[in-house]
């Protein structure tokens, strides 16, 4: 006797038995499609430019491994132009028509903001792959960059110590410079200093005369900047200028992740103290099979900043999750990056802390020397100890939003 | 009283970087009423070009003195033979062919140079007054925009050129009766203004660095001094950059930068409700 809930399972399970074997063909012909989407062009090009080709690199060396689950990767990218209202519609794009397994890209804070929520809803693994700071709390997103607890916490002791006490902040005006500047202050008080103002400036300001005659007024022992893009850059050339750098020494936050020591003269970069996770000079076999990789792609190894090295780490940490999951869907990803895996990067050994989605790696507190970035001191496995103290998503796995720091 | 000094210099410096940018626009909008909605573009070229020369080994003074003006000046001679020249007298053509050059220009930027960010280095260094710093390249700039207002003022009031352009402008068909070419004149002011726009570019550069875009940083700041300055232009534009610069500038020492910037947006509307005409409109009657 065939009822009719009985006739609509039996063809249900026959529909679904019938169209397996075109997803098992699907999985083993078709690429893995990898979303990119940066800042090529505009004035963070100079952050965009590398993290591209950074993720070209990343995913050459996959493919020439024999790809990933017996799979070519096709990298899909975008360039966003530096402009925040293409991130949606590219983002949009991705999901909808490209229909991509994972998306790497973002690179200011407004930008991740305006695609994290496209990306959660259409249920695809997001990487964020760049110093930011801190506090997103979300399942979907991984943040393999560095994070104020990381960064500052290691600058600004150091700074203080070799400076001086008395601070003075210049921070980008969004969601970036705000907070960092709150960590900032955190960490200047947590340190016995103190901070004698913060100035936040739009991205587009380009003259800082005002600001520095009121810093001269202000008279601290240290400035901090963590001031961002192509605009602020004059920032550096007009403190210089004015013959202050000799005077009043500068750490930053930004300087340098976007290779800005190679465009600042030696005089006017000189000196300036700041804190990365990877530098040219970490000697490690991965960073010089790196260094060795790029040189044969692209010739200059000149070009590779923070943010590329973040970008091609993020990927190959996506890589590896997608090999221990043995698939490219969403959850059995999301669930291999959070069984504590791991890469040796060229930054040193990078892991994935499943309490946060935030990366533990090391750090190098550097000089700007000769158009150069020279270590100091390094600092081994840091903890995301700043998200993680708001952010549990182990105990929430429904968590999405972005903490912030209350002073 | 040091600091004094320095917060002078900072807002004759925002005089000076006023004046710079809209004196080209005030020979060609205030003098002969042409919309030149590429300023800003002409603006950036002078830049560029002062970059280039100095990039190929040449001079960097040279560059943005002789160099950057020619070139420019050149352009703004080919863009009136070809595209002004058939406008003039019509207000809204002009403005949209000066719309689709100034966005043909962006283009031709971001093709040939990328659209990145550009920079030179800045050739002075600073200096001390008594426990403070400031930039020699600020008070070069304040003695450049010094000189270029003092030139169009010996120009316009002491030679035959200027006299002869001021005559064209107020009363065209008399100026034609007395048998003077005024095609003529109307190119050669207008290049005059573009050499002017170009120079004000090249002596930016250094300072701020340049991207295809960077003319639109400029454009609206420009307009707003030379409308606000009225007809005269000298001593308009003295006025209203004077204003508007120390303005800007004290809010932003007292505030920040965005404050100097509404400051100085509020301090038009203000001045243009009060004085639709500008400050030379009202004030200064007949100056040059």
């Amino acid at each position: 006797m065939i009822n009719r809930r009985h006739f609509l399972a039996t063809t249900a399970a026959m529909a679904g038995a019938l169209s397996l074997p075109s997803i098992l063909r699907a999985q083993s012909g078709d690429p893995i499609k990898l979303g990119s989407i940066l800042d090529v062009s505009g004035i963070f090009d100079a952050y965009g430019k590398p993290m591209d080709m950074a993720a070209t690199l990343a995913v050459e060396e996959l493919n020439a491994a024999g790809g990933l689950l017996g799979r070519q990767i096709e990298k899909v990218s975008y360039d966003t132009q530096s402009d925040m209202a293409l991130y949606t519609q590219f983002a949009q794009q991705l999901v909808r028509s490209d229909k991509v397994h994972v998306v790497h890209g973002g690179i200011l804070s407004a930008s991740r903001e305006a695609i994290r929520p496209t990306l959660r809803k259409a249920n695809v693994p997001y990487f964020y792959n760049v110093l930011y700071e801190g506090g997103v709390c979300d399942r979907n997103i991984v943040c393999t960059g560095i994070t104020p607890a990381q960064q500052i916490e290691v600058l600004i002791p150091a700074a203080i110590e070799k400076f001086g006490k008395k601070v003075y902040v210049l921070a980008a005006d969004y969601n970036y410079g705000q907070i960092t500047a709150k960590w900032m202050s955190h960490y200047v008080g947590e340190n016995g200093g103190e901070v004698l103002a913060t100035e936040f400036f739009p991205l587009d300001v380009s003259d800082f005369g005002a600001t520095i005659a009121k810093i001269q007024e202000a008279k601290p022992d240290l400035v901090l900047s963590a001031l961002v893009g192509g605009a602020h850059l004059s920032f550096y050339r007009q403190w210089a200028a004015s013959g202050m750098k000799d005077r009043i020494p500068l750490a930053s936050s930004t300087l340098g992740s976007g290779n800005e020591h190679l465009v600042l003269t030696p005089q006017e970069g000189n000196g300036i103290m700041v804190a990365y996770s990877w530098s040219p000079s970490i000697d490690i076999p991965a960073n010089k099979a790196f260094l060795d990789k790029w040189k044969t792609r692209f010739g200059d190894v000149a070009t590779i900043n923070e943010f590329a090295v973040n970008n091609y780490q993020g990927i190959h940490l996506w890589a590896e999750a997608v090999k221990k999951a043995n698939t490219v869907d969403h959850d059995p990803v999301i669930e291999a990056l959070e069984s504590g895996i791991g890469i040796d990067g060229p930054s040193g050994k990078i892991a994935i802390d499943p309490q946060t989605h935030h990366a533990v790696l090391d750090m190098q507190l550097m000089e700007i020397r000769d158009q150069s970035l020279s270590v100091i001191k390094s600092f081994s496995q840091r903890q995301p100890i700043d998200t993680q103290k708001f952010c549990d998503l182990k105990a929430n796995p429904d968590d999405n939003k972005q903490y912030e720091i209350d002073i | 009283m040091d600091f004094a000094v320095v917060v002078t210099v900072e807002i004759l410096h925002s005089i000076a970087v006023l004046v710079l940018i809209s004196s080209g626009l005030a020979v060609i909008f205030g003098m002969m009423r042409v919309i030149n909605l590429a300023h800003g573009e002409f603006l950036t070229l002078g830049g560029y070009v002062a970059i280039l020369g100095h990039r190929s080994g040449l001079n960097l003074y040279f560059c943005m003195l002789v160099l950057a003006p020619v070139v420019v000046g050149l352009w703004g001679l080919i863009v009136e033979r070809l595209v002004v020249r058939w406008l003039y007298g019509r207000l809204i053509n002009t403005m949209l062919a000066t719309w689709g050059l100034s966005l043909a220009m962006t283009g031709a930027f971001s093709m040939i140079f990328g659209n990145t960010m550009t920079g030179i280095p800045n050739p002075l260094s600073g200096l001390t007054v008594g426990n403070y710093q400031i930039g020699g390249y600020s008070l070069f700039l304040i003695a450049a925009a010094a000189l270029v207002m003092l030139v169009i003022y010996i120009v316009l009031k002491a030679t035959r050129a200027g006299l002869i352009a001021r005559g064209a402008m107020q009363r065209p068909d008399m100026a034609q009766a007395f048998g003077l070419n005024i095609s003529h004149v109307y190119m050669t002011t207008f290049a005059a203004g573009a050499a002017l726009s170009g120079l004000a570019g090249a002596l930016l550069a250094p300072l701020v660095g340049l991207s295809p875009g960077s003319g639109a940083n400029y454009i609206a700041k420009a307009f707003i001094t030379v409308i606000s300055g009225g007809a005269s232009v000298v001593t308009g534009t003295i006025a209203s950059a004077g204003l508007f610069g120390s303005i800007s500038q004290i809010f932003t020492l007292v505030t920040s930068s965005v404050g100097g910037e509404i400051a100085l947006l509020v301090a038009a509307v203000v001045l243009l409700r009060l004085m639709p005409v500008g400050i030379t409109g009202r004030f200064f009657k007949g100056w040059t």
